[in-house]
């Protein structure tokens, strides 16, 4: 056994109300530069969809993540000689347009124009070219709510085994949000495909990485990472990715999207896991024993065994602390009502999800849906989306875990009903779906209050761990992109400028005031 | 100083020193320049071929100019390969590579010029060090016809003098009287070769540096410590 401790998520998607404010602030922070415009480390897609970049969940057209090759894990992109064979031209990479063509606004044009008939607009420009675009055709988000035919959304691989067509009908729609990120892999198929080395995973947290000075742009992360959440910076030629927010997490904050998150569904905790199982168990035969296989990779911080082991691993006691009072694994171990995303992908993803319910209140008021005893909470036979396609978006198509989490979701919602509307406990409810009270009282504060201290259980590092001489790292600014935190460095230099901004366009003049045509002012 | 002296004898070093010092201090100092700079995130179907047949046309001709000119004379005549029969080769390895990595660079121009997202995004060293390549390619190129018909005469002297020449700046005693009586179009393709060498530093070229056969080697999964006591 190898005890390491890994940064974990958990989304509650019952909660999500897609207002993309984790993407949002997200941008701000991280990819508000020239060259990662198009880059979305989070983003929130609405399911059925095909998402962002398009397609991204069909391996078939991507070749991500890992596969078994005569019972041993290989990439889907085939051996390491197949990806330096490739190294001049990747295959397997998506262009900027299956994401989408960053653009703008002539703003400027709205102050500078003089007086017209109509209204002057701010069309749109490409911050590729520069070019003036006529027409919009994708964004980051262009399916939003359902936006579109079924015909496109419908390419969704999460439809797979699924009469899909019965969905296109209006009455039998359905809807959810996903907000996606790094998932920090346990098993990461980007570090594994990056021919320099400049991928890692940090031993202490697991948060994954790329080291700039060390990326030499040969792109294969881009196409292996099956979530496709590296990105190529056009402008620097660097893969960059979601950084697990590590400055805040480090200091013992949440990432800023789970911070900003306006219907706090976003939990970060530690999670401990047995590093000499990977191989073992992520290379399991069948793809729906991959859930249960992640189960089983995870160790049990008061186990006294793991807690011998991990302090000869070096793990500090407020890791294990930390370990022991994580939101995550309360919801992904104990109450098991949360899911990886696409355990099929074998790359162990640690930011799990618990499924939506999907009631649909008016239809319950009105009698038309069929409920538990007490009238008001419905049967999950009732919910409106099918089991198969959680299923086979959370575990592989398994659908047993998937029905009982949400009937445990539900068992907590018909428990309290009967606590504050009858003022007495209803426990059948609970025995049937395998909790007992005292859980039940633990998930309503988890997952129904959200307190913010439950939310995020985030030790800080050990940075005395870290530092040989911590004197000598005073003066240091912590991160910096190029070399300007090297203090050596100034601005001439003998290599290659960066490219020139194209931002004038959102320069602003000084306003004159128009005048009309008979050369009053107006 | 005569002026052959001077580009023959003189600046080969100027050109040398330049890729080799030039390279460490930039590997030292800009490791966040250092890269491929790929624009495949704008474009793939033109760089499927061009990048391709570019690559493949020039590691080839590389490794060929490399074995052809820095093994000594006697070498060659050790293993049983006379001069006619090195000519023989290195015309029509030349020509069979040269016309790849032409094809391929010709693909990559017309990308990187008429692509306009690849083109709003490609700095001046960009361009001119294709434009750079593709003139010592094609100069390379034009030499074929004469070498074929030094070789049919049954005269492999030029391709001696340039092998010997080679040699001689590489162990510190240039003679450029060797390319005396070598062709101007020799000379002039030489000049550009050599060029491509000085401003090998200043480019995306250095990506070459960093061929990651390491890779081969290395554990799937790469783990690092940031704890002192682990490292």
């Amino acid at each position: 056994m190898k005890v390491r401790a890994n940064f974990a998520l958990v989304f509650n998607l019952d909660k999500c109300i897609g207002c993309h404010t984790c993407s949002v602030t997200c941008k701000n922070v991280w990819t508000n530069r020239k060259g990662v415009e198009y880059a979305w480390f989070n983003n929130v897609e609405s399911k059925p969809g095909i998402g962002y970049p398009k397609d991204w969940e069909d391996q078939e057209k991507w070749n991500g993540g890992w596969v078994l090759k005569n019972g041993e894990l290989e990439l889907k992109s085939g051996s390491r000689m197949t990806r330096l064979r490739n190294i001049f031209m990747n295959p397997d990479m998506p262009v900027i347009d299956d994401y989408y063509e960053p653009f703008t606004y002539d703003y400027a044009h709205l102050q500078n124009t003089p007086l017209l008939e109509a209204a002057p607009t701010a069309r749109p420009r490409s911050l590729l070219d520069d070019s003036r675009m006529e027409k919009i055709a994708w964004g980051p988000n262009w399916e939003d709510g359902l936006a579109g035919e079924f015909e496109k959304r419908g390419k969704d691989t999460n439809f797979n085994d699924m009469e899909k067509q019965v969905y296109a009908e209006f009455e039998n729609s359905f809807h959810m949000f996903l907000p996606r990120m790094c998932n920090h892999c346990i098993n990461p198929s980007c570090v594994a495909s990056c021919p320099s080395g400049a991928m890692y995973k940090r031993e202490e947290d697991g948060i994954v990485l790329v080291d700039q000075n060390k990326c030499r742009s040969w792109r294969m992360c881009i196409s292996n990472c099956p979530y496709k959440k590296v990105f190529y910076n056009w402008e620097t030629g660097k893969a960059e990715k979601c950084t697990g927010c590590y400055p805040r997490v480090e200091s013992g904050l949440p990432t800023v999207c789970s911070e900003s998150c306006v219907g706090r569904i976003r939990y970060n905790g530690i999670m401990l896991y047995d590093a000499d199982r990977i191989a073992e168990l992520a290379s399991l035969e069948d793809t729906q024993d991959l859930y249960q296989a992640q189960l089983d990779i995870f160790l049990d911080p008061n186990d006294p065994e793991v807690i011998r082991q991990a302090r000869e691993d070096g793990i500090p006691d407020s890791w294990m602390e930390a370990a022991r009072k994580s939101p995550i694994y309360k919801m992904a171990v104990e109450w098991q009502v949360a899911f990886p995303l696409h355990p099929e992908f074998r790359t162990m993803p640690m930011v799990w999800y618990v499924p939506p319910l999907s009631p649909v209140q008016s239809q319950i008021d009105q009698g038309n849906l069929e409920t538990a005893p007490d009238g008001v909470i419905p049967k999950i036979e009732t919910l409106r989306l099918p089991i198969k396609y959680l299923a086979n978006m959370l575990t592989a198509g398994k659908e047993e875990p998937v029905i009982l989490a949400l009937k445990r979701m539900i068992a907590m919602r018909s428990y309290y009903r009967s606590l504050d509307v009858e003022g007495k406990t209803d426990l059948a409810v609970l025995q049937e779906v395998g909790l007992d009270e005292a859980q039940v009282k633990e998930m309503y504060r988890y997952m129904a209050i959200a307190n913010y201290e439950d939310r995020f259980v985030i030790p800080t590092s050990h940075e005395e761990l870290r530092q040989e001489d911590p004197y000598a790292f005073q003066g240091q600014n912590g991160f910096s992109f190029g070399n300007e935190g090297c203090s050596i460095s100034s601005q001439a230099t003998l290599f290659p400028e960066p490219r020139k901004k194209v931002e004038h366009v959102l320069e602003f003049n000084a306003y004159v005031p128009a005048k009309s045509s008979n050369g009053e002012a107006v | 100083m005569d002026f052959t002296q001077l580009i023959f004898g003189i600046y080969p070093y100027i050109a040398l020193t330049t890729f080799i010092v030039g390279s460490l201090i930039r590997f030292d100092r800009e490791q966040y320049s250092w890269k491929a700079d790929s624009s495949q995130l704008f474009e793939k179907k033109q760089l499927r071929l061009g990048s391709n047949l570019f690559h493949i046309g020039v590691l080839a001709l590389f490794l060929g100019h490399f074995a052809g000119l820095v093994t000594p004379h006697t070498w060659f005549l050790g293993m049983g390969v006379s001069d006619m029969a090195h000519q023989y080769i290195a015309i029509i390895a030349g020509a069979l590579f040269g016309t790849i990595c032409m094809i391929g660079g010709v693909i990559l121009w017309r990308r990187r010029m008429g692509n306009p997202r690849v083109r709003a995004n490609s700095r001046f060293m960009d361009i001119f060090i294709l434009d750079w390549l593709l003139i010592t390619l094609g100069l390379g190129l034009i030499t074929i016809p004469v070498s074929l018909m030094h070789a049919l005469k049954g005269d492999a002297a030029t391709m001696v003098y340039l092998a010997e020449w080679v040699q001689s700046v590489l162990s510190f005693r240039p003679e450029p009287v060797l390319l005396a009586d070598v062709g101007l179009l020799y000379k002039i393709h030489l000049f550009f070769g050599m060029s491509v060498f000085l401003l090998f530093p200043f480019t995306r070229l250095v990506h070459v540096w960093s061929i990651p056969l390491g890779y081969l080697l290395r554990p799937y999964q790469v783990v690092r410590s940031k704890y002192v006591r682990y490292r």
